[in-house]
């Protein structure tokens, strides 16, 4: 069977990859939730320093994700020449001067403002990007779900969480053969046919699919339930990593980045931007 | 005699149906792709599965199926790289809401979905794609109000058709298996 | 005289959706430290009882319930599943399906996570608990890396965590290949030996089960226990055969031979099976009559010519297969799980394209074939009928293949009419699918693909999971079209189909092909049985007992039951 390699984790042993997978979600969210409230380009040049850093700490394979890299540079390319169509002022309206470099004509003109503006953006997506590969490649999918249960998520919704991932591969299987199957007696769902008849061809491999995927519905629930499950108002969990003296530490560094941040924005500057123009 | 709760049933089966679902969902919107005319954007037919657990378990199924298969999607990396939370919510909120055509529904004895089913599934993708999302890249990337709604519609045009077109049909051919043997006569 | 652990008195069961009992008026009492099994055929309320016993019923599946059932002198009913599966530990038929963890350790763990167990304790009792299923060196493997048999004892260990005094198997070698279902019982004899825990096992292949000692059979007819004894009688006697019951091999020959077995011949087990010097001339003098070996001489239809194949360019699957497959043959390819069937079967079917090496089809090279030529040629059919069907109805489903080529539609009609005809479902022909049981929608698959008129077709395990009596309603349909000229492969690990339906048969050892010729060959032949995790049949040992070349006494046996089943027609 051709498989796909579904998670990157891999245990090199570093200073992250020793962490509890709750230390590490924790860490992702509040590492990237600071970075939600703030587009001053010194802060996320400094975590844009500080995420690099750890992804330089845990062995980042770099090299691995030079495609995702790639692409990310044209969704922002993309997105620059969507924004400069449809709002060409955006950038002068947020910081309020009108720096002209290119003029196309009056309402089409390249300012350094909206410049500015993309780069506050680009330097986002460098904290924000680095963060989610560091998060999928040093925790351990069975550590997903203790983890989001030790943020307090209901364990049952950690179980949607933890089951999804274990019957995935096998629905993917499930859904090579039947594609197959379906290729073999006459469906096209290949670029060669209309929109219309792909969609309609396809919901033919979707139904046995779903349906065979629903028969074991049972089957899974009862092996559940014969084993206790859902009995308890809580549920321990075997895959957990206790939290250690390095963990404690961790998660203090990332609390206080997180202060520092919303510090810079709520007291020091007072604004979403920090504005180089005036 | 409709005692069906309108958030559905949270017991074990629904659990392991939902996390099929999810299983499914991410299967769907990891490998299936299909490209849709215009550039950067593709159809996701994953949205008709939300539909269709929410027409089986309720909305609070279909916002985890969305919700989860959205999250993996993004954690092994559909999202290149990053989690994207403002698509992800808008996900589960599209399913959730899509789900409050739940309660009125009734499947399991070979009814057919009527336009209620039709109604909320728009109006779950208008909340999801016109709302959340957009207001979601606002907040968080400050986006310029113009280019997220341009996206928006974009998004809600397809995800929505994607949504009614194959939930409908997993909706029907479900009922078709439900509706018993009336009067089966060999000829 | 030891204390009884299960009662039931008077048990009868409804399900809220069926008219009629599953289950009446039950009286069966099992004793603590026994080992018991219960035969019936699916259907007859056997997964029913298992299911009163751990406490799906009443507690999941609803229904009306009358009479008693006490495990350990309390009342089922009045406790609950979780407080049942602390006394009874159920091993459900599909070790995959049951396995929910994301790893080995975590699914074995999944009972002590769910009672809050502290997770140094929790590891320690995982530690201590895979060993006791030699399973101590996979904690950390995914279930996608274990073979079928190491997730069934990942599912024993899972519910031994929790030092249960029940052990309950339902269908326990379903889907084990032979030489893993003989280790599975050995290990739960082992085991049963080891703790003095009670054993109920749940199973229709009552042969492979003998293979170890136990204490009662008990039979289930109907929804009805109609035997409850010593396994010596029950074979002795001819009910389990009339129950649909599949003997042991050695037994049904020495039926055949006109041998009267009796409670002293010891029938339960094949190394004590004793048979008087008269009995033995009896069963040497019937082979003797039914020796004949089938001569064939029809032409090649499908040749292989030195395939090659991998998925990753590195780790070799196919590894230079030849073979040759004639017209109107029943073919099985056989060999153990990862072995290669499956991806070879997809070569053939075009799914794969090989690296190198050719597939001629008539003497014509199919290469380029897209999926769907190819599959008009060489149809698939796949193992689980529900992965095929995307219809409502059974005529829209077999036309299916015929209105993507945009046949006529009159044409269509007058195909699919003919080939429902030849699968028998003619009559049904305006039925939702919905209304089908497995075996009927196993058709339904099957004549969607022989509407294309394929030359060939591919079946992958078409009898998995299916009792005697189903078993042989598939085999028989197979049979008969066969017999019309129809060419069939099928890929297989089930003994009995290949010895009685194929006419020739490959196994397949680690891509590479390790014998090629008639399956009753292969069945006496150690090394090839060892290779392909097939086991000797018995009539290897009852060959032995009567001095004859084991070769011509399985075939012989083949003959005599061929000519048997079409008198029987």
């Amino acid at each position: 069977m051709r498989e796909t390699k579904l998670f990157a984790y891999v245990d090199k042993g570093t200073f992250v990859h020793r962490l509890s997978g709750l230390t590490k979600l924790v860490c992702f969210l509040l590492l990237t939730l600071a970075t939600m409230f703030t587009f001053d380009i010194r802060v996320l040049g400094a975590m844009v320093v500080l995420s690099i850093a750890i992804a330089i700490i845990s062995k980042l394979p770099f090299k691995r994700y030079r495609a995702f890299i790639a692409y990310i540079l044209v969704f922002l390319l993309f997105n620059f020449c969507l924004n400069f169509l449809l709002a060409p002022d955006y950038g002068e309206n947020l910081f309020g001067t009108r720096h002209e470099l290119i003029v196309f004509t009056e309402f089409y003109t390249l300012t350094l403002e909206e410049i500015f503006y993309q780069l506050c953006k680009g330097v986002k997506f460098l904290v924000i990007l680095p963060l989610g590969l560091l998060f999928f490649y040093t925790i351990h999918p069975s550590e997903l779900a203790s983890s989001l249960n030790g943020v307090k998520v209901p364990y049952k919704v950690c179980t949607v969480f933890s089951l999804a991932l274990r019957y995935f591969p096998d629905i993917q299987r499930d859904y090579t053969n039947i594609n197959l199957a379906q290729q073999a007696r006459g469906i096209d769902t290949s670029k060669k046919a209309p929109l219309k008849n792909r969609i309609l061809s396809f919901t033919k491999v979707l139904i046995p699919l779903v349906f065979s995927t629903l028969d074991r519905v049972d089957l899974i629930s009862n092996a559940m339930e014969l084993r206790g499950y859902g009995k308890d108002k809580t549920r321990t969990w075997y895959s957990f990593r206790k939290l250690e003296r390095n963990d404690y530490i961790a998660i203090g560094v990332c609390i206080l980045v997180f202060i520092f941040v919303l510090v810079m924005r709520f007291v020091v500057v007072k604004d979403l931007f920090w504005n180089p123009f005036i | 005699m409709n005692k069906k709760s309108f958030f559905g049933e949270f017991n074990v089966r629904m659990i392991v149906a939902t996390a099929l679902g999810a299983a499914l969902f991410l299967v769907l919107f990891y490998f299936v792709k299909i490209p849709s005319p215009a550039p950067n954007t593709n159809i996701q037919i994953a949205y008709g599965i939300a539909t269709f657990f929410g027409a089986l378990f309720g909305p609070v199924s279909a916002f985890l199926v969305a919700f989860v298969g959205h999250a993996i999607n993004d954690f092994i990396g559909g999202g290149l790289g990053g989690i994207w939370w403002s698509w992800v919510i808008a996900s589960g909120i599209a399913g959730l809401i899509s789900g409050f055509a739940y309660k009125n529904l009734d499947l399991e004895h070979g009814k057919k979905p009527g336009v209620m089913f039709f109604a909320w599934n728009i109006v779950a993708h208008a909340i999801a794609w016109l709302l959340v999302a957009p207001v979601l890249d606002i907040v968080m990337f400050a986006e310029p109000v113009e280019t997220v709604f341009v996206q928006g519609i974009w998004s809600f045009i397809v995800d929505a058709a994607s949504a009614v077109v194959v939930g409908y049909i997993l909706c029907v051919a479900y009922a078709a298996t439900r509706s018993g043997s009336k009067s089966l006569d060999k000829e | 005289m030891r204390e009884p652990i299960i009662e039931f008195k008077d048990l009868t069961f409804r399900y809220d959706a069926q008219k009629n009992p599953t289950l009446k008026h039950i009286d069966l009492t099992i004793n603590r430290g026994e080992k018991v099994l219960i035969v019936g055929l699916s259907g007859s309320g056997k997964s029913t009882l298992g299911n009163c016993l751990n406490g799906l019923i009443p507690f999941t599946y609803h229904g009306e319930m009358s009479g008693s059932i006490k495990i350990k002198g309390k009342e089922t009913r009045e406790s609950s599943i979780a407080e049942l599966s602390k006394m009874i530990g159920t091993v459900l038929q599909d070790a995959d399906g049951q396995f929910v963890g994301l790893n080995v350790g975590e699914d074995i763990a999944f009972a002590l996570e769910n009672d809050n167990v502290e997770l140094d304790k929790m590891h320690k009792a995982v530690d201590e608990v895979a060993k006791l299923v030699d399973m101590q060196d996979y904690i950390e493997h995914s279930p996608m890396e274990l073979s079928g048999g190491q997730k069934q004892r990942v599912a024993l260990a899972g519910v031994l965590v929790d030092d249960v005094d029940i052990l309950l198997f339902d269908e326990p070698l379903a889907n084990l290949d032979p030489a893993t279902g003989k280790t599975a019982i050995e290990l739960i004899d082992d085991l049963q030996k080891k703790t003095d825990k009670t054993v109920i096992i749940i199973e229709h292949r009552l042969e492979d089960v003998l293979w170890r000692h136990v204490d009662r059979i008990v039979l289930i007819r109907d929804g009805e226990i109609i035997l409850d004894d010593d396994p010596d009688k029950v074979l002795a006697s001819d009910i389990l055969l009339e129950s649909g019951i599949r003997e042991p091999l050695y037994v049904s020959a020495a039926k055949f031979a006109g041998v009267k077995i009796t409670p002293d011949m010891h029938p339960s087990d094949i190394k004590r099976f004793t048979l008087s010097e008269d009995d033995k001339k009896k069963i040497f003098d019937w082979a003797k009559t039914h020796i004949e070996t089938p001569v064939d001489d029809r032409e090649i239809l499908l040749k292989g010519e030195d395939l090659r194949f991998s998925y990753d360019g590195k780790k070799t699957i196919i590894d230079g297969v030849s073979f040759e497959v004639k017209k109107g043959e029943m073919f099985a390819i056989i060999g153990k799980n990862g072995a290669g069937k499956s991806t070879l079967s997809k070569l053939l079917v075009g799914f794969e394209k090989e690296e190198s090496g050719k597939i001629y089809l008539e003497g014509r090279d199919i290469k380029d074939d897209t999926i769907y030529e190819r599959g008009k040629e060489i149809g698939l059919v796949l193992q689980n009928p529900n992965q095929m069907i995307c219809n409502t109805m059974i005529f829209d489903e077999v036309a299916y293949g015929l209105r993507n080529a945009h046949i006529d539609e009159d044409e269509i009609k007058e195909r699919v009419e003919e080939t429902l005809k030849i699968c028998g479902l003619y009559e049904m022909r305006n039925w939702p699918i919905s209304a089908l049981s497995y075996g009927q929608k196993k058709r339904v698959t099957i004549a969607s693909i022989l509407v294309m008129r394929p030359k060939i077709i591919v079946l992958d395990e078409p009898t998995a999971g299916q009792d005697y009596r189903h078993y042989t309603e598939i085999m028989e349909f197979l049979e008969k079209l066969n017999n019309d000229g129809q060419t069939i492969i099928m890929i297989t690990h089930d003994m009995h189909l290949m010895l009685e339906y194929c006419d020739r048969c490959f196994t397949l050892v680690d891509g590479k092909i390790y014998f090629e010729g008639r399956p009753s060959k292969a069945l006496v032949d150690k090394e090839v049985t060892e290779k392909a995790n097939l086991k000797m049949t018995s009539l290897y040992d009852l060959a032995n007992i009567v001095k004859m070349d084991p070769d011509d006494f399985t075939q012989s046996y083949i003959n005599a039951e061929r000519s048997m089943r079409h008198a029987g027609n």
